[in-house]
């Protein structure tokens, strides 16, 4: 049996989510291992789309930045960034968007722009990029992120990108909004009358208690929580592979 | 408008130097490939001040910019350094006002590729939908809404962007000064169009352009000048030409995060500062002690991820 973390546990689980035929916006960090763990693993026909303009990226190695010439260079078509956020997000292509946050509230709502006055903030984050449109136009959004009081705050300091609004029911977009919210120690979804964010699976080892005491709001947890299954050998052979940057053929 | 000249080769210097002046609105654009470096550089050598500098992904090239003191202000809409972490230059401005202070207008990565769209039409904005509920709303001089005039629904509007000056690189030019590029393309054809003047650096001249799938192909008269600077994009890369330094971009976050570190890579590449000290701290007078106001590793642990 391989050694995992939870991270680990993490990165899988998001890319359980993607399925074959599913167009999936793509950016860098956790979201890239999964979409492309997914695409080596049970997804091999996963439609990858990178904000850079490359639609259908099949990249040999994990990419490191999104624009790397191996996603142009596999790329089905390569259209600029304005026709990719009009085009192909705006418009609604987008099955799945995977998406981060720097701070995230009960009902979905992402900040990734500063943490304190946008003015004068005590940390200026890297800003929106192309998370408000993917927050608003993909069919279903599924935010990765560790599960920590810091991040998981009763108010966000700024809404960069919207989940269900300030109340939850204040959503006024295309599409679904955050339908999963996938942690370190398990997976939120939310609530189908109130929209707030209920743990409804654990990661293995990991109790009910921790997800709350590492939740800055009280945590609504569901009645039956389900248990992930831990990552599977192939799984994590994979995700190895791709953090070391080795091709998908060997 | 372009300028009714012909574009013709010209020395990088004397491009910058005739194109790029003191409080000009300067974009300098390409979506990590592509990112015009050396023409950055000149800016920065020749001394320019009070820029405000536009890009999608300031990267680091407007790290280094805002570091060495060029930019009194910045619009952008993602500012991390892809793959690794924070532009710690670009937060010392925002967050301590070092070298000086510096003023940010931000929009989504839709919102500001549209609003290049808009300036590359000479249309005052852009249509778009998306921002709602937003607080990147708040912002209501670039970021508004406007009511389709056919149904009656209600869609954000983005102010049009004009820089006065588009630098981008490119792989080739011809003998006319055409220039051409491919692979990721970026919003570099929408900025060197809604801007009055464009300069392009090239890899190389040729006589003739070859066939290229999905290449942008830019006619000399919508440029200004035309600049042969191999290897201009480096630490990012031209594709067919170089590949991305992935390493430097590592080694950035060291030199970055560390003003004396900055200063002493500025000094070691003949890039010209304000000769600010590193201990010094311009925020409302306070005497910073050197530890204080450097960034320290707990900031860095709120990395969203990137998109």
């Amino acid at each position: 049996m391989s050694e995992w973390d939870s991270a680990d546990m993490m990165n899988v689980a998001a890319a359980r989510e993607l399925k074959n035929g599913d167009v999936c916006l793509v950016g860098v960090g956790p979201p890239n291992l999964a979409a492309n763990l997914a695409r080596r693993t049970h997804a091999p026909a996963c439609r990858l789309v990178y904000e850079s303009g490359a639609i259908d990226a099949k990249p040999r190695r994990l990419p490191l930045s999104i624009g790397d010439d191996d996603l142009a260079a596999t790329a089905t078509a390569v259209v600029s960034v304005p026709e990719m956020f009009n085009f192909w997000v705006g418009a609604g292509r987008i099955d799945v968007g995977f998406l981060g946050a720097a701070q995230i509230d009960r009902y979905g709502n992402i900040n990734t722009t500063v943490i304190g006055d946008h003015k004068d903030p005590t940390i200026r984050l890297p800003g929106a990029g192309g998370a408000p449109e993917i927050a608003s136009a993909a069919k279903r959004v599924i935010v990765i992120v560790k599960q920590s009081r810091r991040t998981f705050v009763e108010q966000v300091d700024f809404v960069t990108s919207v989940g269900y609004g300030p109340t939850g029911n204040e959503r006024q977009a295309p599409g679904a909004g955050p339908t999963l919210v996938i942690t370190d120690h398990g997976v939120l979804e939310p609530d189908p009358d109130t929209n707030e964010l209920t743990l409804t699976r654990l990661h293995p080892g990991i109790t009910v208690d921790q997800a709350r005491q590492a939740t800055g709001w009280d945590l609504k947890v569901a009645d039956s929580i389900e248990d992930v299954p831990p990552p599977t050998a192939t799984e994590l052979t994979e995700l190895h592979r791709l953090r070391d940057r080795e091709p998908a053929d060997g | 408008m372009p300028s009714p000249t012909p574009a013709h080769l010209n020395p990088l210097a004397d491009a910058i130097a005739e194109h790029v002046h003191d409080g000009d609105t300067v974009a300098l654009e390409g979506f990590t490939h592509l990112i015009p470096f050396a023409a950055a550089h000149e800016i920065a050598r020749q001394g320019r001040r009070h820029l405000t500098l536009v890009r999608m992904t300031p990267d680091l090239v407007y790290d280094q910019l805002i570091g060495l003191g060029v930019a009194d202000e910045l619009v952008f809409s993602y500012g991390g350094n892809p793959g690794v972490g924070s532009l710690h230059r670009l937060r010392d401005a925002v967050e301590k006002h070092w070298p000086h202070q510096l003023a940010v207008r931000e929009h989504s990565h839709a919102g500001l590729a549209n609003a290049y769209v808009a300036g590359a039409a000479r249309l005052p904005f852009a249509v778009l939908r998306g921002y709602r509920g937003t607080d990147l709303e708040e912002q209501r001089d670039i970021i508004s809404s406007v009511t389709c005039p056919f149904t009656g629904e209600e869609l954000a509007a983005v102010k049009a962007i004009n820089p006065d000056v588009t630098v981008i690189h490119a792989q080739l030019a011809d003998r006319e000064g055409n220039v051409m590029l491919w692979g990721i393309t970026g919003v570099q054809r929408e900025a060197v169009l809604a801007a009055d003047r464009a300069i392009v650096t090239v890899e190389e001249v040729v006589d003739e352009f070859p066939e290229r799938t999905g290449a942008v192909i830019l006619p000399n008269w919508v440029l200004s000048a035309v600049c042969v600077v191999p290897n201009g994009a480096w630490p990012s890369y031209a594709a067919g030409y170089s590949v991305r330094d992935n390493d430097f971009y590592q080694r950035w976050d060291a030199i970055a995060r560390d003003r004396t570190a900055f200063l002493t890579w500025a000094s070691e590449n003949n890039l010209p500062t304000d000769n600010t000290s590193p201990a010094e701290d311009t925020l409302s007078g306070a005497n910073a002690s050197p530890a204080e106001s450097s960034l320290t590793a707990e900031n860095d642990t709120k990395e969203p991820a990137d998109v």
